[in-house]
């Protein structure tokens, strides 16, 4: 996918073509349109009030705001939560035949503004009007919109787009949002795509919507590896898969005769680490995904299990068991010498790196139960974090830095959060036994996998970090081990 | 009083190859724990299961017609250690895998479905390392035995209950062919 930086006109565009994806910057906004300031009793937004929102705000490398915890009440429910957005059908210059859609890029147009409805609907964010229900603007609309028309629906914001059909059956999508109220174009972003990625091109759209209007960093344009069940309780078949972060573009990468579990995204999209009973024993397997080849992580007759990337890429975690006792272990992804991080009679195991990487959470029973620890990623300074009633398991550090993920035992089992420190504990979840917890890119939404009592079956479930918005995520069999990986680039 | 078990195990193994798991009326009625012992010896542990015509000595299916269900032992929630019931179990074990000393074992380690995945992954391959340990303490040499742990993705008791799960928070130990 290629970002377009600079729209000069629809007729004389700049492309920004290169081989691989450049991070540019987003276009200045006009002097008169100074970003809103994050509402006060929004009390889920970082950076706090006052500081308006931008686009290298919270998570970003170096933003220290995020060492300001939490505080204020979990409602969260900004003023831009109840904003009215128009997504009218994307307008195409020329209806042209395009492998994206069989019945042109007129019908596609339609299409991508039903998906970012999609997007934002089923996230429950703001509150969208999508394209069944609003007239299609022409292409000459779309960079000088019928504020009157929009407005008139009882819309605060507009999404306006085109999508155009060029050589080698290219895509250009472009994306513009509107304030209405204002008058004024907030924010825009074009890109160049192949057609097999038009879904990807409408969330960047929703990403851009998204972002600008909440201050929250993106996390539409990503992607999930989790596992696919299928089978009687006892007999269950167990397939590695991958599937856009709203499902579609599904696909199974193992086929079932071997059971898989706990994959993991490289931060680059290029692998996925998982476990797999391939060999007889449990083993950690690095999956290619261009080349569609797998490898051992390392060969040994010892048990390794639980995988984990470094927020680099450069190194993954595993834990290995010996005579009976299992321990962290750190060996550069691309193979050598392991480095042993844990080393207690106790079970250790998991871990999950701070995101700036300085840091592991992770779960041992040292102290005679599952608890949650956290130590320097050079395995120095282990100390429990978890003080709290019942048992702390499959801790996740948030890509925010800010909070920690994680499934809380206390009689059934539950999602919950905490701070990095082992406070302010919240239970998001109260099924029978709810496991796995996985962050969004964002650190905004938590996925899970449900178990069902009796039956065993398990299905993908999300919760927003305020509790809001629980919902099942549809899959096309059983699934567990979601593993959600970062905004594609 | 072993060769008419061993007969009658001989029995019910040739009857039910190949069939689902009812026995034929035509049989005589078998004790109970030997028809558990068979029951096992269906469970998909290998090719040669229930397809043999008689008994190999020092094979599986003879392994599981002696031990008698003694081929598994049981712990208890988040435990791994070996009580007494364990160890009657684990030296009838060793005292068949003295009688037939090129027979190699796998010990495959099992939890309950109430923990995390990863866990009990690491659970289960504790479990099985203290029955081996215990084997080898008795004599057994550590290199007939290979361990396994399946976590919690292989119960035996499928419902969502304590006498499941009791069921469920096991070592089978399973010999090698």
């Amino acid at each position: 996918m290629t970002k377009l930086s600079t729209f000069l006109a629809l007729l004389a565009l700049a492309f920004v073509s290169t081989a691989a994806f450049a991070q540019a910057n987003p276009p200045p906004l006009p002097a008169s349109s100074p970003a809103p300031p994050p509402d006060a009793a929004d009390a889920q937004a970082n950076p706090p009030p006052g500081t308006p929102p931008d686009a290298s705000g919270p998570g970003a490398p170096g933003d220290t705001s995020q060492d300001q915890v939490l505080t204020g009440t979990v409602t969260g429910q900004g003023s831009w939560q109840d904003l009215i957005i128009a997504i009218p059908a994307f307008a195409t210059n020329a209806n042209m035949r395009t492998p994206a859609d069989l019945n042109g890029t007129a019908a596609l147009g339609r299409k991508i503004a039903q998906l970012i409805d999609d997007d934002l609907k089923d996230n429950g964010l703001f509150r969208p009007i999508g394209p069944a229900s609003l007239p299609a603007p022409t292409y000459d609309e779309i960079t000088s919109p019928r504020w009157g028309l929009w407005q008139s629906r009882g819309a605060n914001m507009l999404v306006h787009g085109f999508v155009r059909a060029g050589g080698n059956n290219q895509l250009t999508v472009g994306c513009y949002l509107y304030d209405l109220q204002l008058k004024q174009e907030l924010d825009r972003e074009g890109w160049v795509v192949q057609p097999e990625d038009w879904r990807r091109a409408a969330h960047k759209c929703s990403d851009l919507v998204y972002s600008r209007l909440s201050g929250e960093s993106p996390f539409f344009d990503s992607k999930i590896a989790y596992i696919s069940e299928t089978g009687p309780k006892g007999h269950r078949i167990k397939r590695l898969a991958i599937m856009d972060s709203d499902g579609a573009n599904h696909r199974f990468i193992t086929n079932g005769q071997a059971t898989a579990l706990t994959p993991r995204y490289s931060p680059d999209y290029k692998k996925i680490v998982y476990l797999s009973y391939l060999d007889g024993t449990p083993s950690v397997y690095i999956y290619d995904i261009g080349t569609g080849h797998q490898h051992l992580l390392l060969r040994s007759k010892n048990q390794t299990i639980a995988p984990r990337w470094s927020p680099d890429g450069k190194y993954i975690l595993y834990s290995m068991a010996i005579g009976g006792n299992t321990d962290i272990y750190r060996i550069p992804a691309s193979g050598g010498q392991s480095v042993r991080l844990t080393d207690n009679p106790g079970i250790d195991v998991g871990g999950s790196y701070s995101p700036d990487g300085s840091k592991i959470v992770f779960e041992s029973d040292r102290s005679g139960a599952q608890q949650c620890y956290v130590m320097n990623a050079d395995g120095s300074n282990q100390h429990r974090i978890s003080f709290f009633g019942g048992r702390c398991a499959t801790p996740e550090w948030s890509p925010r830095g800010d909070q920690i993920a994680f499934t809380h035992i206390v009689g059934n089992f539950r999602i919950a959060v905490m701070d990095p420190d082992g406070h302010k504990v919240r239970d998001l979840t109260n099924g029978w036994q709810d496991e796995g917890p996985t962050w969004s890119p964002n650190g905004r939404i938590i996925q899970f996998f449900r178990t069902q009592k009796n039956s065993g079956d398990d299905s993908l479930w999300q919760v927003d970090l305020t509790g809001r918005n629980l919902r099942h995520v549809p899959t096309p069999l059983g699934a567990s081990d979601p593993a959600w990986g970062p905004v594609l680039p | 009083m072993q060769r008419f078990v061993t007969a009658a195990a001989v029995a019910g193994s040739i009857v039910l190859a190949g069939c689902a798991s009812k026995p034929p009326a035509a049989l005589p009625p078998q004790p109970a724990n030997v028809a558990q012992a068979v029951e096992r010896s269906q469970a998909p542990q290998g090719p040669s299961q229930g397809i043999e015509n008689a008994v190999v000595p020092g094979s599986n299916a003879d392994f599981l017609a002696q031990m008698n269900g003694r081929n598994v032992i049981y712990f208890d929630t988040d435990k791994y250690d070996i009580d007494e019931i364990d160890a009657a179990a684990l030296r009838s074990q060793a005292q068949w895998l003295a009688r037939y000393p090129g027979a190699r074992v796998r010990i495959e380690g099992n939890c309950d479905e109430r923990g995390t995945r990863e866990y009990n992954l690491a659970l289960g391959e504790r479990r099985a390392n203290a029955a081996k340990n215990f084997l080898a303490s008795l004599g057994v040499d550590a290199n007939r035995i290979t361990t396994i742990s399946y976590g919690k993705e292989r119960p035996v008791a499928l419902g969502s209950n304590e006498e499941a799960w009791a069921k469920n928070r096991r070592d089978v130990t399973v010999v090698i062919e």
